[in-house]
């Protein structure tokens, strides 16, 4: 049905976009999703010459920013992100016509993807010379994204598993530590040993590096106590950022959890199978397919040498493998489901209940679409395959209280706590 | 050895039990706390000294969560202690349901132990209850008692109170009867529990039933047992339901050490006020500030003239709103000679005819009242009873009384009990109208609720918030949101101070930051009128006024200006030559006197539940009805309605011929709606009968109801289970309904998706009905604009039928023929709508919104409505191909969404031409397009309009909103 006589009407407003010669003295700002791997992601980008810096504010401040800047019905991550850009801009410590925010877009079917323009409409109102920048793998907003060049990819994937191996290390240390505070430390010093790696160019020796953390790690006293774990599975911001699920990690930690948090990396894998679906299935985006196949092929590499070095040294539970991760999804959900997070929320669910983690939080936020399906729609059937499964899904919103979400983890917790006596 | 001590602290009650070494009960009370937690708790405490001083402790409880931590006392999770419980005294249940002050519970004992609890945005709780009774006036065991009288039950949403309470108010409205809405109310709880708790289980076998509300309810419970069909056997109440969480925790308390009652005592009253939580400004630095404030106020007072003495003309307004009426009489220099204010408790007619009784007795034939005119949700019911002359809109109403006040008006801002409405306006017109949806009635009725739980009237309520110094924050989304937070408040020690405060800054948030949108103050206009009941609460007008920086106009009569405006209204178009209004006369008063009646329609099969008002002098007044059929009238052939004319081209689809290869059952719902020639074809050419699922309805929805996954989804995605039940029922082979990430490519747009719950519901009803599985549920993953692709993949589906593969892309292709076909159809038809609304001069609307919204039981007969009110109606889909293309800020990559762009678009160049978007509850994409249509709109010059759609059934608000549209646009076209 193409009209050739057809024009097309611009209602676009103008925006700031961001330029090269921005990339000098602009100060890049990016919102905490995940703390510690993008304090190694802005170490990298900090080496290519763009200034930026990791938002940590939060608090009720920045919810309220975020409320009166975005149609509130919109998801709860975007009031985050959004509150947080602009908490920070008008505390005064930015020059705000140096100063430009980062977004990523994944191109997907739900409203993440949207977040870019709902950003630039709420700056416009107070910081109309703020550009937003964007960083995504699907050709969104040509000219006003990250350039990103394969060697630079390649940096962000080394960086994105030694994000994620810190993190498990860390989450599966910090429950029985001895003396307070010492995993802390040693996440610290291996941070810092990672970015010195980057440095030097050495990013590239996985297993030397890997090992360096694993030891580390495995040098922190810990006690032998069997604690309950809690995996922690859903839409992307709100399973990792704790400014978006009230610190969901540290209050598990205090109940004397251990946190079980999967990979940023089984994301980016999901991603890259859903582009390799579409061809397959729909016969959508071909062009790319060498591409997202040789990405695939060349991170699950990586994952696997990973895996292997974690299950030699012993002392860690690995990460989850892709290609297993993908059969779990099959068993509970089709792998069409690829809005949001989609058929991964499922596929983890039923790893980690498989691995020894049947007590789960699904975090989603209130009124979320896509976790319609995947997260409480799917649910039911993880309880099938998995009887022994304990799951909690809990929504994140701006008004819920925070007792009432902690009751519900509350309530999953009594559960695991009987079944951990029971088995004893 | 010590005896057991159980505490339940829960949101509105504490419960204490003692059991004995025994393991004997010995002591349980049951107490209202009123938010102060702790004196509770430690009276309640001092009750069980008898039992001995020696206690091994336990506390459950929402509200025992933090006490409990802070004073270092064992802990144990309610449902967890109720299951402990259960086991112990009633090893025989299967499942047991508790409702709470703010939680519901299931516990599932048998085939396979779950616990769930409702999620943070459910009613159908005892605080829901408690609102209802509040609303209807009554105790909540007069309602109890009323509901067992009851004889019929309409249908409540009980997601949420502020949904219920929309359902509610017209019915109270039509004068329906107490007991039936008592009855209504308990049936929505139990409605709730069942299709929100149990989420696709079902609940059989023997049942506990637990909880204060279902202890002290006999309505309620003869609710559930009739509703699960239990009888006496397996439904079961215990004597001590309301405490036993209590027992619960008691028996916990067994692995706990023992401490004498002084110790545990002691360690509660020094459990110190929690201060996590966010506070604000005070609203008044000093007592200067404030009398400031009040003299700068006191300029907007009208004058008064003597009734008493008074000779002359006069005119009256009447404002009939939903939850208050309003009264006003002034002489021709708009002077005050009456005005009356009152909340109705009860039917609104009478009070207004007592209050002209009352006026023809102080007027004593010394003042003719030349002209009456009546505004608000009774308008139509009131003019026909009592003979007022004029009729106009609220919002009409509202305008006129503002500009009386500030002729330079450029903003009017009105918060009422039940409603918010806003209005820009532009040379002296109304420019564009912002309402409230149904759930973010953060509105004035919210705080007088709360000034009654408190004990206090409003005005006294608001008083205290003047000078608080710490007002809380307590959120600005939804009413069941804030009375969470309001609570949370004051267990952490909020003063009453602080949260009056703190609830008028969250109204006047809501309504800036939600209803108006506005990014910055400046948006609002200079010279701001405000007015409705709730402002002349000083507090909320001094928050609006620090929220948004600026000075403005509060009229000392602001709960009055819609009567004022009618009145205003009487004035201006009494002609000359009427000496003496048609209002009802002093002596046909004395005689008036009136019934009602409540009946189903039967003009068709929406069966609508009408309500016909009898005055005494034979003359009928019928309401709730959605087209003229109701009222008894013909409906004029050949309506311009496109919604019509597509429900009944699709109904009309299959041909209803046996197939070879047997039946397929299609779910008329979601992508169906527009697929359904394509799909139709396809099975047909394939030698397949197709069946359709029946027609949405209530009632549908009620038997699909029990296998919802996630409440919080759209109705048109809830209805769908109804729809495959009700294909499951008529015995199909099986039930086709395609997973689409990509809907049919359309040029002009980024990318072609469907939304994620539209795409993908198909995996959330297989995996949560049991009766489906992958043989009678064939759902493939398709995405039609690949032919070879989709030929493949639905060969896989059907492989067990052997269809030749160039069958199937035979039945594809005329498949996608036919819904071409369709598609130029539905062109068509607006085609020919357009040019009948051009030769019978009648206004064009688009009702924008999705395919599925052309279901009756979606769109609730908006379109009928619109027919009435003089309309055309078009649909999106009808006329987005004839706008241009259109390039938005917002990632346009919806197929549905981006034709409401260039319907929008197609809008703007055609004269007499307007949109309404349609959109469904819960329907998280239309958050970032709405913004976008509304800018293209207005940039051009019209009006945006748009209607929240769920399954509440509420016309009035809806007939008001496009009332005042219309009035709007006849205004602004006259300019």
């Amino acid at each position: 049905m193409i009209n050739e006589s057809k024009t097309t009407i611009d209602y676009t407003e103008e925006y700031p976009l961001f330029t090269s010669e921005m990339r000098k003295d602009y100060t890049i700002l990016v919102p905490d999703m995940l703390p510690w791997h993008f304090e190694i992601f802005l170490h990298i980008m900090r080496r290519e010459g763009y200034k930026t810096e990791l938002l940590h504010n939060s608090g009720r401040a920045v919810i309220d920013e975020g409320l009166k800047h975005v149609h509130n019905d919109t998801c709860f991550p975007a009031l985050c992100v959004i509150g947080q850009y602009l908490d920070a801009l008008k505390s005064g410590k930015y020059d705000v016509d140096r100063t430009a925010v980062l977004i990523t877009q994944t191109g997907g079917g739900c409203r993440a993807s949207n977040y870019l323009p709902l950003i630039r409409r709420a700056l416009k109102a107070e910081f109309p010379n703020v550009p937003v920048l964007s960083l995504n793998f699907a050709g969104l907003e040509k000219g006003n994204s990250l350039q990103l060049g394969l060697k630079l990819l390649a940096k962000f994937g080394y960086a994105m598993f030694y994000g994620d191996l810190l993190m498990y290390c860390f989450n599966q240390t910090k429950p029985y530590e001895k003396t307070a505070g010492e995993t802390d430390s040693v996440r610290e010093h291996c941070i810092g040993f990672i970015k010195q790696m980057f440095d030097e160019g050495k990013q590239k020796k996985l297993t030397y590096c890997a090992k360096t953390i694993l030891n580390a790690f495995t040098g922190v006293s810990v006690s032998k106590e069997e604690k309950v774990k809690v995996g922690i599975v859903g839409e992307i911001y709100v399973k990792y950022s704790p400014l978006g699920n009230s610190h969901l990690e540290e209050f598990l930690l205090s109940e004397q959890c251990e946190p079980v948090v999967p990979a940023l990396a089984d994301f980016i894998f999901y991603c890259l199978t859903n582009s390799l679906n579409d061809v397959k299935r729909y016969g959508i985006n071909s062009k790319s397919r060498l591409l997202f196949s040789f990405g695939y092929r060349w991170l699950y590499k990586k994952q696997k040498k990973l895996i292997a070095l974690m299950k030699k040294q012993g002392r860690f539970e690995p990460f989850h493998d892709f290609e297993h991760l993908k059969q779990c999804a099959d068993r509970v959900i089709d792998q069409g489901v690829k809005m949001g997070e989609g058929w991964l929320i499922p596929a983890e669910m039923v790893a980690l209940a498989e691995s020894g983690t049947q007590n789960i939080v699904c975090a989603q936020p209130f009124g979320c679409l896509p976790n319609h399906i995947a997260g409480k729609g799917a649910a039911r059937n993880v309880k099938e395959l998995c009887p022994e499964a304990n799951i909690v899904a809990v929504d994140y919103d701006p008004s819920a209280t925070r007792v009432n979400q902690e009751n519900r983890i509350k309530l999953m917790l009594s559960t695991a706590r009987e079944k951990l006596k029971g088995k004893k | 050895m010590a005896k057991l001590l159980g505490i339940d602290v829960g949101s509105t009650t504490v419960k204490v039990c003692v059991i004995d070494e025994a393991g004997k009960i010995l002591y349980t009370s049951y107490e209202r706390h009123f938010s102060r937690v702790k004196e509770c708790v430690a009276a309640e405490l001092e009750k069980v000294r008898p039992f001995g001083m020696q206690y091994k402790v336990c506390i459950t409880g929402s509200a025992g969560l933090g006490l409990a931590q802070r004073g270092n006392i064992p802990f144990v999770q309610e449902v967890q202690s109720a299951y402990g419980a259960i086991k112990a005294l009633y090893p025989e249940a299967d499942a047991a349901i508790e409702l709470g002050g703010e939680d519901a519970k299931i516990i599932f004992i048998t085939g396979g132990t779950e616990q769930r609890m409702n999620g943070s945005c459910a009613g159908g709780t005892g605080a829901f209850i408690d609102q209802m009774a509040t609303l209807l006036d009554l105790t909540v065991s007069e309602m109890d008692d009323l509901a067992l009288k009851a004889e019929k039950i309409y249908p409540i949403a009980s997601r949420c109170g502020v949904f219920a309470k929309s359902d509610i108010q017209p019915l109270l409205n039509q004068g329906a009867s107490k007991s039936d809405i008592s009855a209504s109310i308990f049936q929505a709880v139990v409605d709730q529990t069942v299709s929100g708790l149990a989420q696709g289980r079902r609940i059989k076998g023997k049942v506990l039933f637990l909880g204060g509300p279902l202890y002290f309810l006999k309505s309620l419970r003869k609710a559930f047992q009739t509703t699960l069909g239990l009888d006496g056997e397996h439904a079961i109440f215990p004597k001590d339901a309301p405490c036993f969480m209590a027992i619960g925790a008691a028996m916990y308390a067994a692995n706990s050490k023992e401490e004498s009652l002084g110790e545990i005592t002691a360690r509660l009253a020094f459990v110190s006020d929690h201060s996590d939580i966010t506070v604000g400004q005070p609203l008044f630095a000093d007592r200067r500030e404030y009398d400031e404030f009040v003299s700068r106020h006191k300029r907007s007072d009208l004058e008064f003239e003597d009734i008493h003495t008074y000779r002359g003309e006069a005119y009256l307004g009447i404002d009939s709103g939903s939850t208050t009426t309003k009264l006003m009489l002034i002489t021709p220099e708009s002077k005050i000679l009456y005005s009356h204010y009152q909340t109705n408790n009860g039917q609104p007619l009478d009070i207004v005819a007592a209050k002209i009784r009352e006026i023809y007795g102080l007027t004593q034939n010394r003042i003719a009242i030349r002209g009456a005119c009546v505004t608000g949700y009774g308008e139509d019911m009131m003019k026909a009873a009592l003979k007022i002359d004029f009729g106009i809109v609220e919002t009409m109403a509202h305008f006129k009384a503002a500009l009386h006040f500030n002729s330079e008006v450029d903003f009017i801002i009105d918060i009422g009990g039940q409603d918010i409405k806003c209005f820009k306006v532009k040379n002296h017109a109304i420019d564009s109208i912002m309402l409230n949806e149904a759930c973010s009635s953060g509105c004035g009725s919210f705080i007088q609720t709360f000034a009654k739980a408190m004990g206090m009237e409003i005005e006294e309520f608001s008083r205290l918030g003047l000078f608080a110094k710490h007002p809380v924050e307590l959120g600005s989304r939804c009413t069941v949101f804030m009375n969470s937070s309001v609570k949370q408040a004051q267990k952490e020690g909020a003063s009453v101070e602080d949260i009056s405060a703190g609830l008028s800054s969250s109204i006047v948030k809501n309504a800036i930051y939600k209803v108006i949108r506005a990014r910055t103050p400046e948006e609002l206009g200079d010279h701001i009128v405000v007015q409705g009941g709730t402002f002349l609460n000083d507090a909320v007008l001094r928050s609006f006024e620090k929220e948004t920086g600026k000075e403005v106009v509060r009229p000392a009569i602001a709960g009055l200006m819609g009567a004022f405006g009618a009145a205003l209204y009487a004035m201006e178009n009494t002609s000359e030559n009427v000496l003496i209004s048609s209002l009802i006369t002093a002596a046909e008063l004395d005689r008036f006197t009136y019934s009602s009646q409540s009946v189903n329609c039967r003009g068709c099969t929406s069966k609508c539940n009408v309500n016909i008002l009898t005055f005494s002098d034979g003359r009928k007044f019928i309401s709730g009805n959605k087209c003229e059929r109701g009222a008894g009238m013909k409906v004029p052939e050949n309506r311009p309605d496109i919604y019509a004319y597509k429900y009944e081209r699709l109904l009309n689809l299959p041909s209803k011929k046996k197939g070879v290869r047997g039946k397929v059952g299609l779910p008329l719902q979601l992508v169906m709606f527009e697929q359904l020639p394509l799909w139709t074809a396809f099975f047909e050419t394939c030698g397949f009968e197709v069946v359709l699922s029946e027609k949405s309805s209530r009632e549908l929805y009620f038997k699909g109801q029990h296998t919802v996954a996630s409440d919080t989804a759209c109705y048109p995605a809830k209805l769908m289970h109804g729809h495959i039940e009700s294909l499951l029922d008529q015995q199909v082979d099986f039930i086709f309904y395609p997973c689409e990430s990509y809907n049919i490519k359309q040029e002009g747009s980024v990318n072609y998706y469907n939304c994620p719950v539209v795409a993908y519901y198909p995996e959330l009803l297989k995996a949560n009905n049991e009766r489906l599985g992958s043989d009678n549920f064939i759902m493939p993953y398709l995405n039609p604009n690949h032919e070879k692709k989709t030929v493949q993949a639905l060969a896989r589906a059907l492989k067990r039928y052997r269809i030749p593969v160039s069958l199937i892309r035979r039945g594809y292709r005329e498949g996608m023929k036919r819904l071409a076909e369709y598609h130029a159809d539905v062109v068509n038809e607006g085609k020919k709508i357009s040019e009948q609304a051009k030769r019978e001069h009648l206004n064009v609307i688009v009702l924008a919104g999705r395919p599925y919204h052309a279901d009756p039981e979606i769109n609730h007969g908006i379109n009928k409505l619109l027919c009435s009110l003089g309309c055309a109606v078009l649909s999106e889909d009808a006329v987005f191909e004839e706008g241009n293309y259109v390039k938005v800020d917002v990632l346009d990559q919806w197929t549905y969404h981006a034709r409401l762009y260039r319907a929008a678009e197609y809008v703007s160049r055609h004269k007499d031409t307007d949109l309404v978007q349609l959109v469904s509850f819960g329907c998280g994409i239309d958050a970032i397009t709405t913004d976008e249509v509304r800018t293209i709109l207005e940039r051009n010059g019209k009006l945006y309009t748009q209607i929240k759609i769920d399954e509440i059934n509420n016309l009035g608000v809806v007939k008001i909103r496009l009332r005042s549209m219309l009035a709007a646009i006849e205004e602004q076209s006259r300019k």
